[in-house]
C-alpha cells in the first residue's frame, strides 16, 4: 500500500495490520519515532497523522492511506534545524533523549494549531508523554522557546 | 508508623573506629572484581596514577593525534544521556590546548578503550574525566618536547594555542605534524602539568552536548536505531514468573508464521526470530499463548514487606560504631522508614543487536559495563573472552542495572543460533518492567537524643537491605543464563563496603553527632530480582536521615536549616546548605510563592502549602547537594505536588554547568515520582506492575511551575560525581514540605495520594 510520509509517497510491503512505528522504523529506516511501551501509554512513538499527534505503535497502517504522516524527520534536519528542533537543541533538552523525538512532535502538533499556546495548555497538551530522567522542566523551556522562534519567524515574513 | 518519646538507656562507649578499611573500591557501585570469581577481570597491581590511569596507564589508551591534527579521545565509560561525552571532550580539549571542534570521542567497546568497569556510582568524570584530564596534559607536553626539539629552543619558552605548539619566534607546528610513530605509546607519569585553572578556556563552560543534534533530528543515536545489512529481529519469550520451568511449546505452527526464520529453546530459554520486527511480535504472541510453564515462585506479602525484611537471615555490618554515653536528661525520639521496590522503568525498554561470525561474537549493547558483560556472555557461551567483543551504543536511560545486560545476553544467544545474521533483540515494555532487577526494598530504624542546648547527642540507626549490585560479571547475573538447559546460578550477592556503600550508601550521616551507631543487616535473601538503582541505599537512608533531622529539629524548637548548619563543619557543606536556603528565601517562616496562600502561620499546618530543605553529600565522597522546595497537597484527592524547587551542588571544578543542572534537574524530577509514586508490585506468584497503567510515574500535570540550580565552581579542586546526588536530598525535601504542610510526618514510601487522604482525614 501507499503511505504519504514527510511529503513523499511511500509504497510499503507490509500487512495492513502492521502498526505504522514499524513501518517507519523498519521499512524506511527513520529513527525517530521509538518504541516505548506499544501500549499507548508514553508517547515516545508519537507522530502526526493530518497535523494531529497519534501514537504509531497502536495504529496500524491500514488506516492511514491518503493521510499525510509527519515524523521529526520531515521538520528539519541537523543543517537547517525546524524552530522545534533549534529550540531543542538551545535549551540542551534531553538526558538520555529518547522520550524527545515523541515530546517534539506532540509540542508541534500543539503549536501548528496554537502557537500562542499558554504554559498551562502546554503542560496539559504534553500528559500523554512520559520522561524518565526528569527532562520536563527543560522540555518545556524548549516549547516556550520554539513559539518565540515561530513568532519571530512569522513577524520576518510579515516584514 | 511511629514516633514515640522513649526513655533513654545507657549506652555503652563504643570503640571509635570504622570497621571498613577504605581500601579503593575499584568501580564505581561495586568492589574490585574478586580475582576469582569468574569472568574478573585480572587487574595488574595498580602504579600510583590518577583516576583509572591506574588501570590503564599508556597515553595512547586514552588519546591519539592523527597526522592531520584530528584528536580522538578514549574513554571506557559509555554515555547514558548523561553527557558524559561532552564533558570528557571539554576536559580533553582544556589540557591538550585543542579546538574543542577538531576532538571525536570512543566510548566502551571491548576492543578500543580501556577497561573502566560500569559507568555508574557518579564516578565517570572522578575516574575517565581525571585520567583523560591527566593524559592530555601529558600528551601536550610530549607535543611541547618535540616542537622544541625542531625549533631548537627550550620546552619552557614553547607555548600551545589551539592544536599547535608554537615557538618563541611564532613559528606553529601541528600537533598532527609532531606526532610521529609510538612517540604517544608511553606510560602516564603520577604528576602532570596541568593548566591554572585561571587559563581554563573549556571548563566551566556550557559547552552544548555532541549528543543532542542528532537526538532531536532522527539521527541513528541509540542502539535501538542500528540497523545493519542483513538484519532479523529476536523476540523473547519470558517464563510468566521467577523460576518458573518451560514444560511445552509447540513451535511447529508458529515456525509456519510469515517471516519466522527459527524459534529457539534451550531449556527453558525461549524465542523466536523472523526477518521482521512485527513478524517476530506476532510470532512471540503466538508462541507465548503455545507455551505451558510450571510456576514455582513464591512472592513475598507485598503488604508485609518491612516485617519480612527484618525477618530474613541477616549479615551484620557495623558501619560506625562510635558511641558514647548520652547525657542525662535527653530528649529521645525514634523512628522507622521503609521504602519499596522501584523499578528502573526506562522509557525504552532494553535492546540489543549481536552477530556470530565465524567463531566470534561482538554485542551491541547499551550495557553499563561492556567489559563485565562481555565477561558474562563469554561464560554463558562458553566462549573465549578474546572471541566476544561488546560495544557499548547508546540506550533509553537507564539508571541503574536495568535489563540491558540481560538483553545483550539474549541476543548472544540468538545470534548464535542464527551465526552470520545480526539478530536484534528488543524487550516488550511488560517484559522490561516485569524482569528488571529492582532497586531493594529497605527498612530503617533510627533513634536519637537530643541534649539540653537543642543538638544531636547520640545517634543511633540500623538498616535492613539486600545486595544493590546483581551485576555481571558472571554468567549467572544474566536472566536467560539461568533458564538454560544447563543453566548457571544466580550469582552470590555481596556488600559493597563502604565507604560507597551499597544499601548502607550514606548511612555515615555527615554531621557532627559526638555519639553515633550505625548498623546494616545484610540480607543475601532475595525474594524478589534486585541490583543496582540510582544512588542505592542513599537514596533511602538520606530520605530516613533527613526526615528524622525534621523531626529533632523540631523536638529542638529549631528552624530546620539552622538545626543542620548546628551539625555541620564541612564549610563546603555549610555553603551548599546556606545558598539553598537563601536563593529559595528560605526563613523561619517562609512565604508561600504563589499570592493568596496563607503563609502567616509558625509552621504551615493544615494549610495545603508546605517548605521543605534536606542536604546530603553524595557517599559523602562525592557533589554536595542541599533542596528547598514548596509542596501543595490538594485536599480533596491527598495528591502532593512539587511547586518549586532551589537546588544547590558543590561538584568540585565544574566541567559543564549546563551538563550538572541536567542531572540535579532530572534527579530532583526522578526522585520526587520514586517518592510519590512508585512502587513495585506483585501477587504470591509473578510481578503485577508491568506497564505504565500498574506502574505510574510523573506525568506533566505534576511537574514543578520552577526550579532553580545553582552551582558552586571549585577551581582546581577534583571532579565530583554528581549525577546521582540529588535523588536522596529530593526525597527528604518533599516529605518534610509534605510534614510541614499537613502536620503529619510519612514514613513509608511511596507518599501517594492515597496515603496522605487517609492521613489528614478528609
Amino acid at each position: 500500500m501507499k503511505l504519504n510520509v514527510n511529503k513523499a509517497q511511500h509504497d510499503v510491503d507490509a500487512d495492513p495490520h502492521t502498526p505504522l512505528l514499524y513501518v517507519l522504523r523498519d521499512d524506511l529506516k527513520l529513527n525517530a519515532a521509538k518504541f516505548g511501551c506499544g501500549l499507548g501509554q508514553c508517547g515516545a512513538c508519537t507522530v502526526l497523522v493530518n497535523g494531529e499527534p497519534v501514537f504509531s505503535c497502536v495504529t496500524p497502517i491500514a488506516l492511514l492511506e491518503g493521510k499525510a504522516i509527519t515524523t521529526l524527520e520531515g521538520l528539519g534536519t541537523e543543517d537547517k534545524p525546524a524552530p522545534i528542533q533549534q529550540a531543542f537543541i538551545e535549551a540542551q533538552a534531553a538526558q538520555c533523549g529518547y522520550c524527545i523525538p515523541g515530546m517534539m512532535m506532540r509540542a508541534q502538533a500543539l503549536l501548528q494549531k496554537n502557537p500562542r499556546a499558554s504554559d498551562a495548555e502546554i503542560r496539559a497538551w504534553l500528559e500523554p508523554n512520559l520522561c524518565r530522567c526528569g527532562t520536563h522542566m527543560r522540555i518545556l523551556r524548549a516549547i516556550h522557546r520554539a513559539q518565540r522562534i515561530m513568532t519571530t519567524a512569522q513577524r520576518g515574513e510579515a516584514g | 508508623m511511629s514516633e514515640m518519646i522513649v526513655s533513654r538507656r545507657a549506652v555503652l562507649a563504643g570503640s571509635g573506629a570504622l570497621i571498613f578499611s577504605f581500601s579503593s573500591a575499584a568501580w564505581a557501585q561495586s568492589p574490585a572484581p574478586d580475582a576469582n570469581a569468574p569472568g574478573a577481570a585480572a587487574l595488574p597491581p595498580p602504579p600510583p596514577l590518577p583516576g583509572s590511569l591506574k588501570h590503564a596507564p599508556f597515553l595512547d589508551s586514552w588519546i591519539r593525534v592523527d597526522a592531520d591534527g584530528a584528536i580522538t579521545v578514549f574513554s571506557g565509560k559509555a554515555e547514558l544521556g548523561q553527557g558524559i561525552k561532552t564533558a570528557l571532550l571539554q576536559v580533553a580539549a582544556e589540557q591538550l590546548d585543542a579546538n574543542f571542534d577538531r576532538l571525536k570521542i570512543v566510548t566502551a567497546d571491548t576492543a578500543r578503550t580501556a577497561n573502566e568497569g560500569y559507568t555508574a556510582g557518579s564516578h565517570s568524570m572522578q575516574d575517565s574525566g581525571t585520567a583523560i584530564m591527566h593524559a592530555a596534559a601529558q600528551v601536550r607536553q610530549l607535543l611541547i618536547g618535540e616542537a622544541a626539539k625542531r625549533a631548537g629552543a627550550p620546552p619552557e619558552r614553547m607555548t600551545t594555542d589551539s592544536g599547535a605548539v608554537v615557538a618563541p619566534n611564532g613559528q606553529r607546528f601541528g600537533y598532527g605534524d609532531l606526532v610521529a610513530g609510538e612517540m604517544l605509546h608511553v606510560q602516564a607519569s603520577p604528576q602532570s602539568q596541568l593548566k591554572d585553572p585561571a587559563q581554563y578556556k573549556y571548563l566551566n563552560r556550557r559547552i552544548p552536548r555532541v549528543d543532542i543534534p542528532a537526538k532531536v533530528t532522527g539521527g541513528e543515536a541509540f542502539v535501538q536505531d542500528f540497523r545493519p545489512d542483513g538484519l532479523v529481529h529476536g523476540r523473547i519469550v519470558r517464563p510468566p514468573s521467577y523460576g518458573a520451568v518451560l514444560q511445552s511449546a509447540d513451535a511447529a505452527a508458529v515456525e509456519k508464521m510469515p517471516g519466522v526464520i527459527k524459534v529457539v529453546r534451550d531449556g527453558s530459554f525461549l524465542a523466536v526470530i523472523a526477518e521482521r520486527e512485527f513478524q517476530a511480535i506476532e510470532a512471540m504472541r503466538a508462541l507465548a499463548a503455545a507455551a505451558h510453564w510450571q510456576e514455582n515462585a513464591k512472592l513475598p506479602d507485598v503488604a508485609a514487606l518491612p516485617a519480612l525484611l527484618a525477618g530474613l537471615p541477616s549479615r551484620e555490618i557495623k558501619v560506625i560504631d562510635q558511641q558514647r554515653p548520652a547525657p542525662a536528661n535527653a530528649k529521645s525520639l525514634s523512628a522507622t522508614f521503609t521504602r519499596p521496590y522501584i523499578s528502573h522503568g526506562s522509557i525504552g525498554p532494553s535492546c540489543a543487536v549481536a552477530q556470530m561470525q565465524g567463531d566470534a561474537l561482538t554485542v551491541w549493547t547499551h550495557t553499563q559495563g561492556v567489559f563485565p558483560d562481555r565477561d558474562a556472555i563469554a561464560e554463558m557461551m562458553r566462549m573465549p573472552k578474546d572471541k566476544v567483543r561488546c560495544i557499548h551504543v547508546q540506550g533509553s536511560g537507564c539508571y541503574g542495572h536495568n535489563g540491558a545486560d540481560d538483553a545483550a545476553g539474549d541476543a548472544a544467544l540468538l545470534a548464535r543460533a542464527l551465526p552470520g545474521r545480526p539478530v536484534r533483540v528488543q524487550w516488550t515494555r511488560e517484559q522490561e518492567l516485569a524482569w528488571e532487577p529492582y532497586g531493594p526494598a529497605m527498612m530503617v530504624k533510627v533513634a536519637a537524643a537530643l541534649d539540653d542546648s537543642g543538638k544531636i547527642a547520640d545517634w543511633n540507626y540500623e538498616l535492613w537491605s539486600n545486595t544493590h549490585s546483581m551485576r555481571p560479571g558472571p554468567a549467572g547475573a544474566l536472566i536467560a543464563a539461568r533458564y538454560l538447559a544447563e543453566p548457571f546460578p544466580e550469582p552470590k550477592p555481596f556488600a559493597i563496603p563502604m565507604p560507597e556503600g551499597g544499601g548502607d550508601r550514606n548511612s555515615n550521616p555527615i554531621y557532627n553527632f559526638p555519639s553515633m551507631k550505625v548498623l546494616h543487616h545484610f540480607l543475601p535473601e532475595m525474594p524478589i530480582r534486585v541490583s543496582a538503582l540510582r544512588s542505592l541505599g542513599a537514596y533511602m537512608n538520606i530520605f530516613s536521615i533527613e526526615s528524622f533531622m525534621d523531626e529533632l529539629a523540631a523536638g529542638a524548637g529549631t528552624d530546620p536549616v539552622e538545626f543542620r548548619l548546628k551539625h555541620l563543619d564541612d564549610p563546603r557543606a555549610r555553603e551548599v546548605v546556606s545558598t539553598a536556603a537563601e536563593r529559595f528565601g528560605w526563613s523561619p517562616k517562609p512565604r508561600a510563592s504563589t499570592p493568596g496562600h496563607d503563609s502567616n502561620h509558625d509552621s504551615n499546618h493544615g494549610s495545603n502549602i508546605g517548605y521543605g530543605f534536606a542536604f546530603a553529600r553524595y557517599k559523602n565522597l562525592a557533589a554536595y547537594c542541599a533542596i528547598a522546595c514548596e509542596a501543595e497537597i490538594n485536599h480533596e484527592t491527598g495528591r502532593a505536588r512539587m511547586v518549586r524547587a532551589v537546588a544547590a551542588v558543590d561538584s568540585g571544578q565544574v566541567v559543564n554547568p549546563d551538563g550538572i543542572a541536567n542531572q540535579i534537574e532530572g534527579a530532583i524530577l526522578q526522585s520526587m515520582s520514586w517518592t510519590l509514586y512508585e512502587n513495585v508490585s506483585f501477587d504470591d506468584r509473578r510481578i503485577t506492575s508491568v506497564d505504565w497503567a500498574t506502574y505510574p510515574i510523573l506525568r506533566f500535570s505534576a511537574v514543578p511551575d520552577s526550579m532553580e540550580v545553582h552551582i558552586i565552581n571549585r577551581p582546581g579542586l577534583p571532579f565530583l560525581g554528581s549525577g546521582e546526588a540529588g535523588q536522596g536530598p529530593a526525597a527528604a525535601a518533599v516529605a518534610n514540605a509534605i510534614a510541614n504542610a499537613t502536620g503529619i510526618r510519612f514514613r513509608d514510601l511511596p507518599i501517594t495520594a492515597e496515603r496522605i487522604k487517609a492521613a489528614i482525614g478528609v
